[in-house]
């Protein structure tokens, strides 16, 4: 049974690449491209595992993982963060809002799809 | 009879003599070779008119009746003059500095240029000086009477001598006193006859003496003995009226109005006072030596009932001594005439300024330059007065009938003119003293003096009934004019002294305590008082608005044509301007008020310049720039209000910068995270896509998609370092310009097709007619701006319809192109920094740019010579790019 992953990116590239890479690995891949209605997208598609870019149009993923925490029934939901600015600051700030995992781009396949199977197993371990 | 006609055509030879002294030193004078003029022996000599006839004839009568009291008349003067460190040097200073034409002015200028005070100060010294004209009158008829004996009455009487004797004077006066009118106020032809008509009056008085000693007397030793033993020299001294004579004597150097002309308004140079402060004490030991023996000769000689006024004359006549009695004639007539004379000059100068020249003035309307030639009026108003004022002598004279012994008339005069002095002493020396004081006490003095001592000196019945002197007014007997509150001296003269000085005093001292001084007092009053500290000038103007041609004008009218001409063209040659018009500096506006107050006084003068400088009195600011302190205080608060106002600005600058440090701090922050992320989001793709094409087991058409994206994203980051490589040469000045012919539509068509704009949603609006415009310029730059601008509407134009206007106007000297797009535009916190170096509005990132872009523009359009800027308002985001007309070469739409 596929997993369900809903990646939040505004680079198309990069979701071209993160999308085949977790397809290739069986999951079940949605995308997101803008930071404006990311929550809704959320609530509605109820996935697995979110990966939240930092840098979106409309609105900052601090500010969506804020949202997300703050609602009960996303409160635990597994979430890799991506950032391309790589400041401490930024892992911080993460880490404070509740990011389930934060990662710097550029990064490694292997590195992205270790953390996707880590963040779904424990919340399975968990439930 | 035939003496009488020898002493007639003596005396008119005389005179003839005196006019031509007179003509020959005002010659000079006005040559400029009148060094010996101004010499001190002159001035002392002409201190002389202090003896008039009343000496002359009057001390041998007054000595004949009072014994030595006389000598009061001659050391009240002498102790004045000896010591005139005190007194007269600080007020001939304050005359020559202030440009003084009469006591009045003195007075008036002192109490703020009040005219009100001159006319008081003018009527005292007429009324006062009026029974002294007379009293000269009167002596030079009785002495010709006593030549003449019976023939008198029967050649027109003596009232008709004295008719005769004050018409000649009166022309004299006007033929010398009146030739020109100068600044100065200085008369050189007149001082000079009446330093001749001293010598001649010392050498007769002299003569007479001499002759009297040893023709008549035996020598000086039986001449002693004979003194000894007749009642004058008993030393019979009343302490109180001694003390008063020497005060009203004292007082009257100072105060009489020909006093003060000679010891003042004619000094030349303030040396000659020290000369004449023995001099002049010397002058009078001289007249005075022969006093007594004459009188006591006189007295033995002379029958029973025999006028002592004239022994000088009636004795070398008894003696058959024809010829001295002439020389003894000549003396009294010197010391009359030159009295006259130098009182009707100064009467006429303070009844012109004070009285006739206002009163013409303000009859004439407001405007000084509207008038006619004042100085022809001026002139006139002096010779009027001074007829006026020989006419009022006269008249005096032949109301009271001669009958007064010569001496008392003169020391009522005395007690009248003193009742100046408070004002004058005090004004000099004392700051406080305010106009009100003096008004008051001159006032209050002066009624004091007329009701204690000038009515009644007529004797009852004239003014005030013989019941009104013994009882007081209605009965009340404190009031008695002779015994005020009861208390009778005795001597009705020192009696009134003590009242009239005393009330005068009290009144002034408490006038000036309850009264506050006008600022122009104040300022008159320091500088009066502290004339030796400052002598600088009265009244500052401040520069105004004074047109110097009105100016000039006027002064044509009072000082005369040539006179004025000359003092305006030397104003501007000091100035460095050639012509007659200076600019009205305030020193020059004092110079020229000074020069006028000689011929119309001061507060004429200060009033004329003020009409035509359009205020009335001196301001406030004024006074400030005139006393040092206050203008130190002014200059240091103005360099305090200057720091402070510099303090603020720096102050402002400070935050100013530390705003836009502040601002470009978070920038760079900004900026850094914006550079690490514009880097490391194509090396995310390619790292991630160059491990899957690692992995491999990919179809053909996914290899070729994703080497495709590897190779994307390595132009962009190659892109991404042309730009930051492009800024940083753009900056550093290093770039080199093509410039080359072009024509500006092209230039557009070829940046929007860079710009991708033909598969995009955005419409481009242009308006071909307008661009229709061949430039000279880098057109390469040009496009990369174009394209950059376009490419941002593309990316942020956030409107359903994206919509961009590209317009081109002429604005004179500049081209503008202007891009408007029809999205949100740019937040007005934001408008400020989007020229900026990796600056983005928000965390927008659409379209990936690296924020390089715009901070680009800016430094392509600077290099061409234009400037690039936002354009808030325009409905959506909106660039002008201004480019100096210069670059366009020719405008084909035209």
């Amino acid at each position: 049974m596929g997993k369900r992953v809903l990646l939040i990116e505004d680079e198309p590239n990069i979701i071209e690449a993160i999308s085949f890479i977790l397809s290739r690995d069986g999951w079940e891949v949605d995308t997101h491209a803008n930071g404006t209605d990311a929550v809704d997208k959320v609530n509605r598609r109820q996935p697995d595992l979110v990966i939240l870019d930092v840098m979106l149009p409309g609105r900052s993923g601090f500010d969506i993982l804020k949202e997300l925490r703050a609602n009960a029934p996303t409160a635990g939901l597994p979430v890799l963060m991506l950032t391309a600015r790589g400041q401490t600051k930024d892992r911080e700030t993460a880490q404070a809002l509740g990011a389930s995992r934060f990662m710097t781009k550029p990064f490694s396949n292997a590195e992205v799809l270790e953390s996707v199977r880590a963040l779904a197993a424990g919340v399975q371990a968990q439930g | 009879m035939g003496i009488l006609n020898v002493l007639v055509t003596v005396s008119l030879a005389y005179v003839l003599f005196l006019f031509t002294v007179a003509f020959f030193a005002d010659r000079s004078a006005a040559r400029g070779r009148a060094k010996w003029l101004q010499s001190p022996l002159i001035y002392t000599l002409s201190l002389s008119i202090y003896c008039t006839a009343w000496t002359f004839y009057g001390a041998v009568g007054y000595a004949a009746r009072s014994g030595v009291e006389f000598l009061t008349i001659y050391l009240g003067p002498s102790i004045v003059m000896i010591g005139w460190w005190w007194t007269l040097r600080k007020l001939v200073r304050i005359g020559r500095s202030q440009r003084v034409t009469s006591i009045a002015d003195l007075i008036s200028s002192r109490f703020g240029k009040s005219n009100s005070l001159a006319v008081v100060v003018t009527v005292i010294a007429v009324v006062g000086t009026t029974p002294y004209i007379a009293l000269q009158l009167q002596s030079v008829t009785l002495a010709l009477e006593a030549f003449a004996g019976d023939v008198a009455k029967t050649s027109g009487g003596p009232s008709a001598t004295t008719l005769w004797l004050a018409a000649g004077l009166a022309l004299f006066t006007v033929l010398f006193g009146t030739r020109n009118l100068d600044a100065n106020e200085r008369h050189d032809g007149v001082v000079m006859a009446i330093a001749v008509e001293a010598v001649v009056k010392l050498v007769a008085l002299v003569a007479v003496g001499l002759f009297v000693i040893w023709g008549i007397g035996g020598g000086v030793g039986p001449t002693l003995e004979r003194i000894s033993q007749s009642d004058i020299a008993r030393w019979d001294v009343s302490g109180g009226r001694w003390m008063g004579l020497m005060f009203l004597s004292a007082s009257a150097v100072l105060t009489l109005p020909r006093m003060f002309q000679v010891l003042v308004v004619e000094n030349e140079d303030e040396r000659h006072l020290a000369t004449a402060s023995w001099a002049f004490p010397a002058y009078l030991m001289l007249m005075s030596l022969f006093v007594v023996p004459i009188a006591v000769i006189g007295l033995e000689h002379m029958p029973e009932g025999a006028n002592p006024d004239l022994f000088v004359l009636t004795l070398p006549l008894s003696e058959g001594q024809n010829t001295l009695a002439m020389l003894s004639f000549l003396g009294g007539f010197s010391s009359a005439t030159s009295m006259v004379i130098v009182a009707a000059i100064a009467l006429s100068t303070m009844v012109s300024n004070h009285i006739v020249m206002p009163i013409w003035l303000s009859a004439q309307g407001s405007t000084a330059i509207v008038a006619g030639d004042v100085r022809h009026v001026v002139l006139l108003s002096r010779r009027l007065s001074i007829m006026g004022v020989l006419t009022l002598g006269y008249l005096y004279h032949h109301t009271t009938g001669g009958g007064e012994a010569l001496a008392s008339i003169g020391l009522i005069s005395f007690a009248g003119v003193a009742q100046t002095l408070p004002a004058l002493l005090g004004g000099i020396f004392w700051r406080g003293a305010t106009r009100i004081g003096a008004l008051c006490g001159m006032v209050v003095g002066f009624v004091a003096w007329a009701y204690t001592l000038f009515m009644p000196s007529f004797g009852p019945e004239v003014f005030l009934s013989d019941e009104f002197l013994r009882n007081g007014p209605m009965g009340i007997g404190w009031l008695r004019p002779q015994a005020l509150f009861g208390i009778s001296q005795g001597d009705p003269l020192v009696h009134s002294i003590i009242w009239s000085m005393s009330l005068n005093a009290l009144a002034f001292f408490v006038g000036s305590l309850v009264s506050f001084p006008t600022p122009l007092e104040r300022l008159q009053g320091a500088q009066f008082v502290n004339v030796f500290d400052h002598s600088t000038r009265p009244g500052s103007w401040s520069r105004g608005m004074a047109e110097a041609e009105d100016l000039l004008v006027m002064a044509q009218r009072i000082l005369g044509p040539s006179e004025a001409q000359s003092l305006f063209r030397s104003e501007a040659a000091s100035q460095g301007i050639t012509g007659y018009l200076p600019e009205t500096t305030p020193e020059f506006l004092q110079r020229l008020e000074r020069e006028m107050a000689g011929s119309v006084g001061a507060a004429t003068a200060h009033a004329m310049i003020g009409q035509i400088l359009g205020r009335a009195s001196v301001t406030v600011e004024d006074l400030m720039a005139v006393a040092d302190e206050t203008a130190q205080i002014m200059e240091y608060s103005n360099q305090l209000e200057a720091k402070s106002a510099e303090l603020t600005r720096t102050a402002r600058q400070l935050r100013a910068a530390n705003e836009k440090l502040t601002q470009m701090s978070v920038q760079k922050d900004a900026f850094l995270s914006q550079i690490s992320h514009e880097l490391r989001t194509p090396m995310t793709s390619i790292r991630a896509f160059s491990e899957i094409l690692r992995d491999g087991g990919l179809d053909e058409a996914a290899l070729a998609k994703y080497a495709g994206i590897i190779h994307d994203e390595a132009i962009r980051l190659t892109r991404l370092l042309d730009d930051l490589l492009d800024l940083s040469v753009l900056e550093n000045g290093q770039v080199s310009l093509n410039e080359r012919i072009g024509r500006l539509g092209d230039v557009l068509d070829q940046a929007e097709a860079a710009a991708g704009i033909e598969n995009s949603r955005l419409r481009v609006v242009r308006s071909r007619v307008r661009e229709d415009l061949v430039l000279y310029t880098d057109l390469d730059r040009l496009a990369q701006v174009f394209i950059n601008l376009i490419s941002n509407a593309l990316k942020y134009c956030d409107a359903k319809r994206p919509r961009l206007e590209i317009a081109v106007r002429d604005l004179g000297d500049n081209l503008a192109i202007d891009f408007v797009d029809n999205g949100g535009g740019i937040p007005t916190a934001s408008q400020d920094v989007i020229f900026e170096k990796f600056s983005r509005v928000g965390s927008d990132q659409a379209a990936g740019g690296a924020g390089l872009g715009l901070a680009i523009c800016r430094e392509i359009v600077h290099r061409l010579g234009g400037t690039v800027s936002y354009l808030p308002g325009q409905g959506g985001a909106a660039f002008r790019v201004l480019l100096p007309m210069t670059v366009v070469r020719q405008n084909r739409g035209s």
